[in-house]
């Protein structure tokens, strides 16, 4: 065990150094896509919420599809199907065609698989948010923007918080399936290190530990997040159930 | 039917349908017809089916004493089941579907007494990790969620039957796990719909399901969406499946009569 925990050294005999870049390209992409996913998600939840019945229905199809097909199969179909339309797109404007770089697709493809979840966890909060409030609001002459940002959304904010605590969770540990697609992100460049030394029980279980130390200092934010977010509401009556 | 005969509803059908019939005429789909392919597709729904019904029925055998455990253990229990949850909860299944298929496959040949075993020639295959791998992630989520339904089972019903001089596995038996089950029925209908989209994961360590099948396509025939379509297809269909099958039993649940 000894010789092997040396592989991880961050100078280059060891495979430290190689973890921590692919951890950081790991991070960028969760980062991202799950930003891309917020937004998205805003979008979709008021889109579902006060669009018109057609945008409701083309939003249902994409929640419906994107939540019941594999990650795996929407990535693939994302990636190459995106790369080849923007490249199509680009030849028929007179473009030279572009090769998109690993992390912007990464981070586009599992933003729209994240978008359709922030969709529906975000209309749910939403639509939890008390209908008195937002009434009292527009009855004051608030503009709608303003009846968003300062009632819907803070309020809807600690409602939403635990749901988005685990697509966050969810987005981290998507960031593996890039491997499939041969982005050098963390699993993929563990899996290279270990099947390069042979030590495969020492990188798996080290990548396992840094997945696991994500995991719970993301729990922890997000426990801290919310009890601010909350920090407003009325104090949840004892005993009740 | 009636909210499907909106005029808006049935141009999007249209615009679907239609996008059907030019996925399925301007695509290449002769592979379907070729025998080589047919065995190979007709084995990998086979495949994905028997791993996620095991996986799921294992997990699941795993997942109440975790639950169990968690929910009303002594803490030497307790404290494992929770360390076992947020491993399983906290890394990517694919990286822990490798590490057993790797690390174990590389550990095993080591050790003469398994080499000589008559279990060898099975170990030497690739499925029985990527079972493995789906059983406890299954069992690592659902324990959670079998915590949560054993900690709502009413206390005053347990101390009622303990009152009455109920033993311990007869409470559990007759009394914490129907409900417990009951209770879980819907969200085990979602977690197994996950299950079944976590499947094709262990398509990289060889094993080959529907999936595979579909690369493996891809891979003969030099094209690149039809078999990704036709997977899709699969995969929407066999989720449907699930789906019905939960609202089956879900219907069957006993209804109070008084």
């Amino acid at each position: 065990m000894e010789s092997t925990l040396g592989l991880l050294a961050l100078s280059p005999p060891g495979w430290g150094g190689t973890l921590l870049v692919a951890l950081w390209a790991s991070i960028r992409i969760a980062v991202g896509a799950f930003g891309i996913g917020l937004v998205i998600g805003l979008a979709g939840a008021y889109g579902k919420i006060y669009g018109g019945p057609i945008l409701r229905d083309c939003l249902g199809v994409y929640t419906t599809m994107v939540r019941a097909l594999p990650e795996l199969i929407l990535i693939l179909l994302l990636y190459f199907g995106l790369t080849d339309l923007m490249n199509r797109a680009l030849l028929v404007m007179g473009y030279e065609r572009i090769q998109i770089s690993g992390v912007v697709a990464g981070i586009i493809v599992l933003g729209v698989v994240q978008g359709a979840y922030a969709t529906e966890i975000l209309r749910g909060a939403i639509l939890a948010v008390p209908a008195g409030q937002i009434e009292a609001a527009k009855a004051m002459g608030m503009p709608a923007r303003k009846v968003a940002s300062r009632i819907t959304l803070p309020t809807m904010l600690g409602l939403a918080l635990p749901g988005l605590s685990n697509l966050w969770l969810i987005a981290t540990k998507d960031t593996a399936l890039m491997a499939i697609v041969g982005f050098n992100e963390l699993t993929l460049a563990t899996r290279q290190a270990a099947s390069t030394t042979k030590a495969f029980f020492t990188f798996f279980i080290a990548a396992g530990l840094i997945y696991l130390v994500i995991t719970l200092i993301s729990t922890w934010g997000f426990a801290r997040l919310e009890r601010w977010a909350r920090r407003g509401d009325p104090p949840r009556q004892a005993g009740g159930r | 039917m009636k909210a499907l005969l909106q005029p808006h509803r049935i141009v999007m059908l249209l615009i679907a349908a239609g996008l059907v019939m030019w996925i399925c005429l301007a695509g290449r789909w002769d592979w379907l017809w070729e025998p080589k392919y047919q065995t190979l597709i007709l084995q990998g729904v086979w495949r994905t089916i028997w791993l996620l019904a095991l996986s799921v029925l294992i997990g699941f055998a795993l997942a109440v004493p975790l639950g169990l455990a968690q929910a009303s253990g002594p803490w030497y229990l307790a404290v494992p089941a929770r360390v076992f949850c947020t491993v399983i909860r906290g890394t990517p299944l694919l990286l822990q579907v490798w590490l057993l298929y790797y690390g174990l496959g590389s550990l095993f040949p080591g050790i003469p007494w398994i080499r000589e075993s008559d279990l060898w020639p099975i170990l030497r295959q690739a499925w029985p990790y990527a079972l493995l791998a789906l059983s406890l992630s299954y069992a690592g989520y659902e324990g959670e969620v079998m915590r949560g339904a054993f900690a709502s089972v009413p206390r005053g019903q347990i101390e009622a039957a303990r009152a009455m001089g109920m033993p311990r596995h007869k409470i559990l038996t007759r009394i914490s796990f129907p409900q417990a089950l009951q209770s879980v029925l819907p969200t085990l209908g979602g977690e197994t719909v996950l299950q079944l989209k976590a499947t094709p994961l262990v398509a990289t360590i060889t094993v080959l399901e529907i999936y595979a099948a579909s690369s493996r396509v891809r891979q003969d025939l030099l094209i690149t969406y039809e078999p990704l379509f036709f997977v899709a297809a699969v995969y929407l269909a066999l989720a449907g499946v699930i789906v019905l099958g939960f609202a089956w039993l879900e219907s069957r649940r006993p209804r109070r009569t008084a």
